[in-house]
């Protein structure tokens, strides 16, 4: 059997969502934020949304996220996504509201907005994107930096004692009344991309119904800041990452 | 007994290389290309084995470009 007798419409299993335009994107090779970006096109799209998404991009990698999908979105400030989807939310009922940030955005300049969004119950979704690092800025030590990991400012590996320890940010935001969805993924196997896409559309679905605020961190990989492979950089994090950093649901009701 | 075979189309200009699609697949069906390089320099994927191919599409769920597209049908 020759190639031609298999491509064709009827036999096609998988191919980039219509959602994600043909721009060319800016990542490096191999980063996490690509999966996660096709896992949101794919659920807008599966879910009729698209007319009615507005997302909010962070500042960090994903700051050119607005290029990449052909949906409505605001930029904000850096780590007041959660702040800017309050208002639109609030200001547009009917929209699915999401925010997409960085653990830098989300759990260093904006962990204010962050919790007190969750805390108010805003009926938005939050994507985390939790690389342990600053990747925009060159690697930087972050507040969910591992203990003892190498980053261009802790260049001996992060001692806690002296820098504190890797803020587990799900956790405290799952104690919030607010929060209906707290709940971890990973985007490194085909399966682990599946179960993503199920939170990330049971996130929309939160929003959509009044819920209050999900949240899916998503344990992802900065190959370029780690300085590895991407290959590497997956085993890295499932080795490192997922010890204090565990995949599953903490809240969901 | 029915068996499956599976098809992979990459959008060579859109790859990396980042070889995530290589490490996962389960039959051994692609690799990068070891000389070749597309226009901005990465040596993109392609099917070395090609009759290896099962149509699982775990390719291109893992690739962070969206550059494959898999296709599947059901033989014998
Ligand atoms: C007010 C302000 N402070 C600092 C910066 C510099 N800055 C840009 S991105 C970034 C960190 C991004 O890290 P993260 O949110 O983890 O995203 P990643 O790049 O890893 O995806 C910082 C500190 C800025 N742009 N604006
Ligand atoms: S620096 Fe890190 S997070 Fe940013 S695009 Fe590169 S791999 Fe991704
Ligand atoms: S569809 Fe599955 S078997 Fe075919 S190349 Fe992709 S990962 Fe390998």
């Amino acid at each position: 059997m020759n190639a031609n007798d298999i491509i064709s419409p009827e036999n096609l299993v998988y191919a980039k969502p219509g959602l994600m335009n043909d721009n060319y994107m800016h990542y490096c090779p191999g980063c996490s934020h690509g999966v996660v970006h096709k896992v949101i096109a794919e659920v807008i799209k599966e879910m009729g949304l698209q007319e009615k998404t507005i997302g909010i991009a962070p500042v960090g990698c994903a700051v050119f996220a607005y290029n990449y999908l052909d949906i409505d979105w605001q930029e904000a400030a850096h780590g007041r996504a959660p702040a800017l989807a309050t208002a639109v939310k609030r200001l547009l009922p009917d929209r699915m509201v999401f925010t997409y940030q960085g653990d830098g955005d989300l759990a260093a300049i904006g962990t204010a907005e962050t919790i007190h969004a969750a805390n108010r119950g805003e009926n938005i979704a939050i994507i985390f994107i939790n690389n342990g690092i600053y990747g925009m800025t060159g690697g930087q030590m972050a507040p969910t930096t591992l203990s003892n990991m190498v980053t261009s400012t802790s260049p001996d590996g992060r001692n806690v004692q002296m820098m504190g320890n890797p803020l587990k940010i799900l956790d405290m935001l799952a104690l919030l009344d607010g929060v209906c969805l707290a709940t971890r993924t990973s985007v490194h196997t085909a399966a682990a991309v599946k179960r993503t896409r199920r939170m990330i559309r049971l996130a929309f679905e939160n929003a959509m119904a009044g819920k209050g605020t999900s949240i899916v961190e998503v344990v992802s990989t900065c190959n370029a800041g780690w300085k590895m492979t991407p290959a590497a950089a997956n085993d890295w994090m499932v080795e490192n990452m997922f010890p204090v950093y565990p995949i599953g649901d903490l809240k969901n009701i | 007994m029915a068996k499956v075979k599976g098809y992979v189309e990459v959008n060579t200009d859109r790859c990396k290389g980042c070889n995530l699609c290589v490490i996962s697949c389960p039959s051994d069906t692609l690799d990068l290309q070891p000389r070749e390089v597309n226009d901005r320099g990465y040596h993109y994927a392609f099917m070395k084995n090609p009759d290896e191919c099962i149509g699982c599409a775990n390719c291109g769920f893992v690739c962070p470009e969206g550059c494959i597209t898999v296709y599947r049908k059901k033989v014998g």
